[in-house]
């Protein structure tokens, strides 16, 4: 992983100085095991390893350490390919947040390209979609609370309120696994965000059709009542890597073996 | 003569042969609608409810430019209510399109980037798959554009489709596409656009504050909302459409769903013509048309009386206790062979002028004999006789009839309250800072009940506890 962000930053930029700054988030281990998702490419069921997440998505502050530390990910520098105009757009200039911006907010406004550099410049890698929504189904007491309709409600209205990124991180709830707002304040990025639905020229592969369209979006669906997943999934397949969003960030993972 | 007529019959039938020969022959050969050639460009007028956009007469077909910006925005649902809609356009329903056939539509779909949620737009105007969805699902802060030709003649509803699609469209993600024939509609005074829509909400009908969408009343198709336009009240009072007496009015009606299907109806109106589904089938003298979920009617009436007409979905209860009501406002002259108005009051005794007792003793209505019996007895003459409009708590219907709990207007004048139970009410009045605009029926109540139901309802939801006594009521009534 280190190595791939040296790759990287090397051939990105010459002046790529030493990885001091960036504060790594404290992770939590996660106790692998078998579920299912909303949407799975083939088999129901999915088994998921043990793995190390961040307790909280990447903050304003270490987002900016890291374009301190990485200046071909600064706005004026990035390149378009990996990070379209809305690239931190907020932000006053490459390295300062824009006014009233905390610092201890969740980073958005940043492509999928920037977020998989960031957490491998820290040894870390994004998690995947799957592992992501294996914590993100449980509350503060349960590791799978998707039957529950209270919980589910709560996602959703979530998901509806306007606004719920310019809080500090750590302002929803802790659950089971001991990690912060997975519902409530931000999207987040997967590594392969898009291998489920996918917008656009994808969409042909295989025999299935799987649009997420009008009922269609039932089809491959494993729990029709899970409308919080639904919404994910949507998103999900509605953005590409170099999109940066409003509303979308990231948090890091890690494998148990390093 | 005799001969003559018949020959002169026999002339006119072969004129009228060759006339309907002729006219067959000059009738347009059906084209294929999508070799309609364009001319020129244009950006597509756009508005919100209840404005729809100028008829297209008879331009040609044109690569017609549309622009839709996506708005995820707090608005009031109901008085003190507020709903977080997504729209097409910044209202609910969302812009209303307005095509002729053959036209090359060029529609930019626009996510704000305030906006969270990705969305797209099925029109169902469109001649393939996903009606559009599958080209145009956008991010925030994206924008998209496709193209399609208009090929069938018709009003048809767009909507958005994104997962999980009934949840988009419970937001308010719905509006109106019409699609005029070559030549356009037939020319009419006024034309106005409506939407159905239900809505579901965590806090039961009326309850104050934020209410976030409710996924199980959703699926459970019950629906705390069901109103035109977006919400309770779009076409209330000051907010209702209008005409004047000999004009004619076609409203453009759509239903959003996402699970009612509306039964449409104007209190007082019979609809001259209704293009059925929004098709090309005309019916005619039509009391109520029924518009499905994700579908649409063209109607049209002349109206020949003035006064205020209620648009209704004859679903009632939605019209009287969800806020499916709109008023259309007719003002001019009056025509009393068309209409008369009430023309003579009198009693009726079935039995008979002579006859007026029924067999045995009649139970003589017992008098109350204390405040607490007046408003015993006042509850049940109010759950008879007036909890239909003022509603069981006393709370009304907002925009159509006045509260009476914590009323300032009933609290401030017994007299008038005496006064209004006995002959009615008509015409305007402020209530807590409201107007209202309707009317109420005289009652035919004893003054021992007006000073009942008067009690319990002084005595009721925060008013002043005045007690009415018959006396009052009788003073009243002899205008004293």
């Amino acid at each position: 992983m280190t190595r791939t962000c040296l790759l990287l930053v090397s051939w990105l930029a010459m002046s790529a100085g030493p990885a001091s700054g960036q504060s790594s988030t404290e992770m939590q281990k996660i106790t692998g095991g078998t579920f299912v998702p909303l949407y799975g490419a083939d088999s129901a069921e999915v088994h998921i390893d043990d793995f190390y997440l961040d307790v909280y998505p990447v903050t304003n502050a270490q987002f900016v350490d890291f374009v301190r530390s990485y200046p071909n990910w600064r706005r004026s520098q990035v390149i378009r390919l990996f990070a379209d105009q809305n690239y931190l757009r907020t932000w006053a200039d490459d390295t300062t947040l824009g006014a009233g911006m905390l610092p201890r907010a969740p980073v958005t406004y940043v492509s999928w390209f920037a977020a998989k550099a960031y957490c491998e410049c820290l040894g870390k890698r994004l998690p995947t979609m799957d592992e992501w929504e294996y914590v993100a189904m449980a509350d503060e007491k349960q590791k799978d609370a998707r039957a529950d309709s209270l919980f589910n409600q709560r996602i959703i209205s979530g998901y509806e309120t306007p606004d719920t990124h310019i809080q500090p991180v750590g302002s929803t709830y802790r659950n089971f696994w001991g990690i912060y707002d997975m519902h409530g304040l931000i999207w987040e990025w997967t590594s392969d965000f898009n291998s489920v639905l996918i917008s656009g020229e994808s969409r042909k592969d295989g025999d299935t059709d799987r649009n997420l369209f009008c009922a269609a979006g039932s089809v491959n669906a494993t729990d029709l009542m899970n409308y919080a997943a639904f919404m994910r999934y949507a998103l999900r397949g509605s953005i590409k890597a170099r999109y940066s969003l409003r509303s979308l960030g990231f948090r890091c993972a890690k494998d148990v073996s390093e | 003569m005799h001969k003559r007529t018949s020959q002169t019959m026999r002339l006119s039938k072969f004129i009228s042969l060759a006339l309907a020969a002729m006219l067959a022959s000059c009738a347009q050969p059906a084209t294929d609608p999508t070799t309609i050639p364009v001319s020129g460009e244009m950006v597509a007028e756009l508005t919100s409810p209840p404005i729809v956009p100028a008829p297209v007469g008879s331009r040609k077909a044109t690569k017609l430019k549309v622009e839709m910006e996506i708005v995820e925005k707090e608005a009031e649902m109901a008085d003190g209510v507020r709903y977080i809609y997504w729209t097409f356009g910044g209202s609910v329903p969302g812009k209303f399109i307005r095509t002729r056939i053959g036209d090359e539509v060029a529609f930019t779909l626009k996510n704000h980037p305030d906006n969270k949620l990705p969305h797209n737009i099925d029109l169902h105007a469109v001649t393939g798959p996903g009606g559009g969805a599958t080209s145009s699902f956008v991010a925030p802060g994206h924008q998209i554009t496709f193209s399609f030709k208009t090929l069938n003649p018709g009003l048809y509803v767009y909507h958005c489709a994104t997962a999980p699609v009934g949840m988009h469209i419970a937001n308010g993600m719905y509006g109106l596409i019409l699609v005029e024939p070559e030549g356009g509609l037939p020319k009419v005074d006024r034309e106005y656009y409506i939407m159905q829509g239900d809505f579901y909400t965590k806090g039961e009908n009326g309850q104050p504050g934020l209410q976030p969408f409710d996924m199980a009343k959703a699926i459970d198709e019950d629906a705390d909302y069901v109103v035109f336009n977006g919400r309770v009240g779009s076409l209330t009072g000051d907010n209702a459409i209008t005409a004047n007496v000999g004009e004619t009015v076609r409203l453009f009606v759509g239903n959003g769903g996402p699970n009612l299907v509306s039964s449409f109806h104007v209190i007082g109106e019979i609809f001259d013509k209704v293009h059925i589904e929004g098709g090309s089938v005309i019916n005619e003298n039509v009391q109520t048309t029924l518009i499905p979920a994700g579908g649409a009617a063209i109607v049209e009436f002349k109206v020949e009386v003035p006064g205020t007409f209620i648009l209704v979905d004859h679903s009632i209860f939605r019209a009287f206790n969800k806020g499916a009501l709109g008023m259309l406002k007719v003002q001019g002259e009056e025509n009393k062979t068309v209409y008369s108005g009430k023309q003579q009051e009198g009693i009726y005794h079935p039995e008979g002028g002579t006859i007026q007792k029924m067999p045995g003793e009649a139970p003589a209505a017992r008098k109350a004999s204390s405040v607490a019996e007046r408003i015993e007895f006042g509850k049940q003459v109010y759950s008879k006789t007036c909890f239909a409009c003022h509603q069981p708590d006393g709370q009304g219907i907002p925009s159509a009839f006045p509260p009476l709990a914590n009323s300032d207007y009933l609290n401030a004048d017994v007299k008038r309250a005496i006064k209004i139970v006995i002959e009615g009410k008509t015409g305007e009045i402020i209530v807590n800072g409201k107007k209202y605009n309707s009317v109420m029926t005289a009652q035919a109540l004893t003054d021992e009940e007006i000073a009942n139901v008067l009690t319990y309802v002084y005595h009721s939801w925060g008013n002043n506890k005045t007690v009415v006594t018959p006396k009052m009521v009788a003073r009243v009534r002899s205008g004293h």
